[in-house]
């Protein structure tokens, strides 16, 4: 049987399924019902000093959707809590001692300055939390005032607030990072300077979802305005998956716990961080559009796979892919794949057809012997997977790794050994073959 | 106040909440929502199967589409272009053997998406917004005489008008729409929807309508053809087969079908239409069906539908045939009439030979048994009656109904038709649309030279 407890930092919980902090860990009362869930931890949503913020009271979300109204990508434009601070901390308290198994992790945000740190840390820590995580990743509002992702964009402050709070707190720092910045490695380098003992990514991106056309204004309106969000949602789990990798293979970030966020909707997406390299996962959105029941899924989806492929524990199978991410120029030019319709499971919708005919290699037949049929011509195919992504029916099509025999595109013969762009002819930088 | 079993044949069997329910669409519109849903289960297909099965060739995927973006109106045009009687066709086209049929989810599942009720869905909004979206271009000062103002002398009409001729429409009776307005359950175009859609295709403008005008009475196809530049006729089928017993033509309660639905249509008050008892319908076409599951609608208590071959070769589909069943409608197979009962001048039953095929032919098997009745419906085919066709040329006819080219030109230079009148028809609204924008491309071609 899988074990599915998590150690992070030393931060135990019994499922790696966090909540990110987020308007699902605002309080008291969400937070107990995660946890009933079956939530293995929270981080809670992000504090700040001072007066309490004010949220607008018009719509804060927007959204992108999928086929019948299935939620692919969210926005939002809510800022950190609008609770006063004493309030949260005596909650945190009150959840942190109710729920001793769940990892308890305070997210905080305060201007860039020593003591407003030093201060809200020592208020942290007297709620007996595991951990706080740095919210140097909120796009909207926050960074209007030089917070979020205003300081998540400079990686000289990330590592003057994250070595601020290393020497003022014993308790795990994690730092979260913006994705809204040219190269995830330079904020990831940044915080592992300045002592942080993680990094979590990714926080939201900035974003406009869509225009009300009658109102010409962004959408949602805010009576007649709008502004730009933070996106998420299953939407961005491609632009996180590729960011948790990049920190996983940098030379002076590889081994820098991760903890990830981005479109976790499903033990898949969980399971894909995790073979990334991730410790473990925060989830936001997948609640918000589902609510917390969804956790249930995630945890028997990831411990039937673990039992499937034999992995004890999630540590097991940590990072197993990352060795497989290279750049471009490594992958194997002599290796052919052919696209290969099973014909009994096609139902003829021609999606193949047409979207090869127009936008590829005009590589799929439409009809054969005056029938309707759509058939590979392997000789125009090269294999670039569109027809089996577009194909509506699973499986149907497929790509076939070609061994034996000669391509009739190219000429040349299957089953060459590897050869990369580094080495082709055609490179005019290319070294010769080692 | 009557009862199912009330005797005889009586009116007002039923409460007017009955008739109401009973009377009601058969296949309820799709929400706004359901129409969505529905919409985006559409895969866009390429060469679709669907458009390929439609005798209008509508562009499927594509006002599918439309709906799912939200541009119901756009769809709407999109079916209308292909098809002007998108509306009706909607409600009365056998998609589960067109569209449907043809669509890759019924092949992938075994559930097509719903074409039909999508097709609904669009041409509804903009039937309620009341625009026509379709403009004429300049007069070419043409004119074109349209004979039957049914399905396909409405396509014609309305295709000829956008293309910028002058037509007049004929027709013999007091109200346009042909089997729309006369034929078709009630249940299928409910709320006056014959009539909506009449209004609006003649919205287009430039279509004169000239009613109680029938050919072989008081119209002439030679003067017509004199008078104008081109002529259409979609005069539909205006007789009926005859069972040649005795007593069909004296017993009270034999009854024509066709003639009792089109009074049914008609009715502005469904409890003052009489209908029997026991109610036996002969034959297995579209009209059996329609003929019999509305008596049972109306109050009959029992209704029967007795048909000489089995049930794979009755003409109403295996839809139609399903719908009789769960109406409350028995189905008898091979079974044919060979006596009217009657007394006191009324029906009283009808006697029935049982009969088996052998050897390809259909003979009596030595069987026979009597079904008592008060009501007997006929509907045993209608025919082709070529009265008043014959001007200075005569049109020539095949099987019986007026042969024409694919462009539905007939015999005769300038003179057209479609409809359930031509020869090799499909008996379908969807297949008269065709015919007449066929045939009003092939005129305008004609007239203009182009």
């Amino acid at each position: 049987m899988a074990d599915l407890r998590n150690n992070f930092l030393g931060i135990k919980s019994p499922n790696p399924f966090w909540l990110a902090s987020a308007p699902p860990t605002d309080r008291l009362v969400n937070v107990t019902r995660a946890f009933k869930a079956g939530w293995g931890g929270v981080v809670w949503k992000t504090l700040g000093d001072g007066d309490p913020i004010v949220n607008v009271s018009g719509p804060r979300y927007g959204a992108i959707h999928g086929s019948d109204r299935r939620l692919i990508g969210l926005n939002n434009i809510e800022l950190i809590t609008d609770r006063p601070l004493e309030i949260n901390l005596q909650e945190i308290k009150q959840v942190k001692r109710d729920w001793p198994d769940r990892a308890m992790v305070v997210s905080l945000m305060v201007p860039c300055e020593e003591p407003n740190w030093k201060a809200i840390l020592k208020r942290v820590e007297e709620t007996e939390c595991d951990g706080v995580e740095l919210n140097f990743g909120c796009p909207h509002g926050m960074s209007e005032r030089g917070m979020g992702a205003a300081v998540g964009q400079v990686p000289e402050y990330i590592e003057m607030v994250a070595r601020w709070c290393k020497t003022h707190t014993n308790m795990p720092v994690i730092v979260k990072l913006t994705p809204n910045i040219t190269d995830i490695r330079f904020p990831a380098r940044a915080a592992k300077k300045g002592g942080a003992d993680a990094v979590s990514l990714i926080n939201t991106i900035s974003s406009i979802m869509s225009v009300d056309l009658d109102q010409m204004s962004p959408w949602p309106v805010v009576d007649g305005q709008g502004t730009h969000g933070g996106y998420c949602g299953p939407a961005v789990k491609p632009i996180a998956l590729n960011m948790v990798a990049e920190i996983g293979r940098d030379a002076e970030t590889r081994g820098l716990p991760i903890s990830a966020i981005g479109g976790v909707t499903t033990w898949k997406d969980a399971a894909d961080f995790i073979a990334m390299g991730a410790g473990n996962v925060q989830v936001c959105t997948a609640a918000m559009t589902y609510g917390f029941k969804i956790v249930e899924e995630m945890i028997s989806g990831l411990s039937k796979f673990m039992d499937e492929k034999g992995y004890q524990t999630t540590e097991d199978f940590r990072g197993l892919a990352l060795p497989k991410v290279t750049d471009w120029q490594y992958l194997n030019l002599n290796y052919v794949v052919k696209a290969s319709i099973d014909q009994d499971l096609c139902i003829s919708c021609g999606r193949c057809h047409q979207v090869c005919e127009d936008t590829s290699h005009q590589a799929i037949t439409n009809m054969v012997d005056g029938k309707r049929k759509f058939v590979v011509k392997d000789e125009e195919c090269v294999g670039c997977n569109l027809c089996a992504i577009t194909c509506p029916v699973q499986d149907c099509i497929t790509m076939v790794p070609q061994t034996k025999g000669t391509d009739p595109r190219t000429g040349f013969e299957y089953g060459r050994s590897y050869a990369n762009w580094t080495t082709h002819p055609n490179n005019p930088g290319a070294k010769a073959a080692e | 106040m009557g009862s199912t079993r009330a005797e005889g044949i009586q009116a007002g069997r039923l409460t007017p909440a009955d008739y109401d329910a009973n009377f009601s669409d058969i296949h309820a519109p799709l929400s706004r929502h359901e129409a969505f849903v529905e919409s985006e289960r559409c895969y866009f297909c390429h060469d679709a199967p669907c458009q390929t099965a439609c005798p209008t060739s509508i562009d499927i995927p594509l006002f599918i589409r439309e709906i799912a973006s939200g541009n119901d109106l756009g769809a709407a045009e999109t079916i209308l272009s292909a098809n002007i009687l998108g509306g009706m066709c909607a409600r009365v086209c056998p998609t589960e053997t067109l569209c449907e049929e043809a669509c890759v989810r019924e092949h992938a599942e075994g559930k097509p998406v719903k074409i039909g009720l999508l097709q609904r869905h669009a041409t509804d909004r903009l039937m309620e917004s009341g625009k026509q979206p379709f403009k004429r271009v300049t007069s070419t000062g043409k004119k074109v005489a349209v004979v039957g103002g049914g399905p396909a002398g409405l396509s014609c009409a309305h295709k000829l008008a956008e293309l910028g001729h002058e037509v007049t429409i004929y027709e013999a009776k007091e109200k346009l729409g042909g089997l729309n307005e006369f034929g078709i359950a009630a249940y299928k175009a409910t709320e006056n929807f014959a009539q909506r859609e009449v209004d609006f295709i003649l919205s287009i403008g430039g279509i004169t309508v000239k009613a109680g005008h029938a050919l072989g009475h008081n119209l002439d196809i030679a003067k017509l053809r004199q008078s104008y530049d081109a002529v259409f006729v979609g005069t539909g089928l205006a007789g009926v087969n005859k069972l040649g017993l005795s007593g069909e033509d004296t017993l009270s309660g034999v009854v024509d079908a066709v003639k009792y639905i089109a009074e049914l249509r008609q009715a502005k008050d469904l409890s003052k239409l009489p209908v029997g008892r026991n109610v036996v319908v002969i034959g297995g076409g579209m009209t059996a069906v329609d003929v019999a599951v509305q008596s049972k609608k109306l109050g009959a208590e029992s209704v029967t539908i007795v048909y000489r071959r089995g049930q794979d070769e009755m003409k109403a589909s295996a839809y139609e045939q399903h719908l009789a069943q769960t109406s409350g409608v028995t189905i008898r197979t091979f079974a044919q009439p060979v006596s009217l009962v009657g007394a006191n001048g009324k029906v009283t039953g009808v006697t029935f030979d049982e009969t088996e095929v052998k050897g390809g032919k259909l003979t009596a098997s030595g069987g026979q048994y009597t079904l008592p009745a008060d009501m007997v419906f006929t509907a045993i085919g209608q025919i082709f009656v070529p009265d008043g066709l014959n001007g200075a040329d005569a049109l020539a006819l095949e099987n019986g109904r007026i042969m024409v080219d694919a462009e539905r030109r007939t015999s005769v230079k300038h003179i057209w038709a479609g409809g359930d009148c031509i020869a090799g028809g499909q008996d379908l609204t969807v297949a008269a649309v065709e015919d007449g924008k066929q045939a009003a491309l092939s005129i305008h071609h004609t007239l203009m030279g182009a």
